[in-house]
């Protein structure tokens, strides 16, 4: 290669300064993420999984597990909307969602009827935290209905708002929103989408 | 709206990269490109939201990359008069083979070398980088047009060693 006549658009597209080797960038991601988290700097750590319902985004604090999104919420959505509502200093780190993957990966082959994570409630407030923490007392397998939880929760007329409360969970499928239906038995609504609803529950039916 | 810092890394980690190979060189670049996102990483939640991501990495990269030449006891630019004389350390190129781009980019003095990475390996402008390493923009603008010119009496000269050897 001729340099002789080099200017600025050479350097900018040098390959031999700009060519960086595959898997540096991911070694150095990597080891940001394990000093940031060593260090305590790293609030919101995540990774993505894949299920049977799809890529499932787990996001955890200092505290504990505080977000799962469906794909179709849109990723990179959810992690602006925790950047605004937690803190920016967000980081992939698979390492420290290990535990929460390895337990979501046994629901899903049916090895596993309960959670046991810690939880963080930091994006749920009010009435909605309230039934959030009452559905974790729905066993696996079972269901109960909108009026059921909303009687449950010492408010029996407040029905919608356990509605609004479910479609707003922030941890589905960790947090069992999937196991409250319709009076009548019909699925009401859900965050994942129906097809994501029926196949837990078709799935906990199955395996109970 | 401030992003997640994983755009951040994803945007520019590359860049800081590069930055770092050019200004510190291979060996020390992945501990400066470290100390840069573990610090901004750190400051992040105080940075303004409107500000300049890139030029404000570029700008932590630079005092790291001071500091990591500092620890290990040495200085890239001499005060004063400042001779056209090769650093063999921290600097791109030393230990590769031959003398391509790199080797040329390693024998500029630490200023003019600095301040080409920031310029066409990061993009920023001259206003940016003067503020980085100081001086006046117009200065800047100096700094990089005189190293372009080394670079090119050098990599001409390499050329015609090559030829006759």
């Amino acid at each position: 290669m001729n340099h002789t006549d080099l200017g600025p658009v050479d350097i900018a597209l040098a390959p031999e300064l700009i060519t960086i080797e595959p898997g540096v960038l991911d070694r150095l991601h990597a080891g940001l993420a394990e000093r940031a988290s060593r260090e305590g700097i790293l609030d919101v750590a995540y990774r993505v999984v894949d299920t049977p319902v799809g890529k499932l985004l787990l996001a955890s604090t200092e505290r504990g597990l505080v977000r799962v999104a469906y794909e179709r919420e849109g990723h990179e959505a959810v992690l602006a909307s925790l950047a605004e509502r937690l803190s920016p200093r967000i980081l992939e780190a698979p390492a420290r969602l290990g535990e929460a993957a390895r337990q979501v990966e046994e629901y899903f082959s049916g090895r596993r009827h309960t959670f046991d994570l810690p939880i963080d409630l930091a994006l749920s407030a009010g009435f909605r935290r309230t039934v959030l923490q009452h559905l974790s007392a729905i066993d696996f397998g079972r269901t109960e209905s909108y009026a059921e939880v909303a009687r449950a929760v010492g408010n029996p007329r407040a029905v919608r708002a356990v509605g609004t409360a479910c479609a707003t969970n922030p941890l589905p499928v960790v947090v069992p929103c999937h196991r409250v239906l319709r009076s009548d038995g019909s699925l009401g609504g859900y965050i994942g989408g129906l097809d994501a609803k029926t196949t837990l529950l078709r799935l906990e039916a199955a395996v109970a | 709206m401030k992003q997640p810092f994983e755009k951040l890394v994803e945007l520019h980690g590359a860049t800081v990269l590069r930055v770092c190979r050019a200004v510190v060189g291979r060996a020390e670049a992945e501990d400066v490109w470290q100390e840069t996102f573990l610090a901004a990483l750190r400051a992040y939640p105080d940075l303004p939201p409107d500000a300049n991501t890139e030029a404000w990495l570029v700008t932590i990269a630079h005092r790291k990359s001071l500091d990591a030449m500092r620890s290990n006891g040495r200085r890239a630019v001499p005060v004063g008069d400042v001779p056209e004389t090769p650093s063999p350390h921290g600097v791109p190129g030393s230990g590769d083979d031959g003398d391509g781009l790199w080797s040329s980019v390693a024998r500029l003095p630490d200023k003019q070398r600095r301040v080409i990475a920031y310029r066409y390996l990061a993009d920023l402008a001259f206003n940016d980088i003067a503020a980085i390493v100081g001086g006046t923009p117009a200065a800047a603008r100096r700094a990089a047009s005189d190293g372009l010119k080394s670079l090119r009496t050098r990599l001409a000269a390499s050329q015609l060693e090559g030829e006759s050897a």
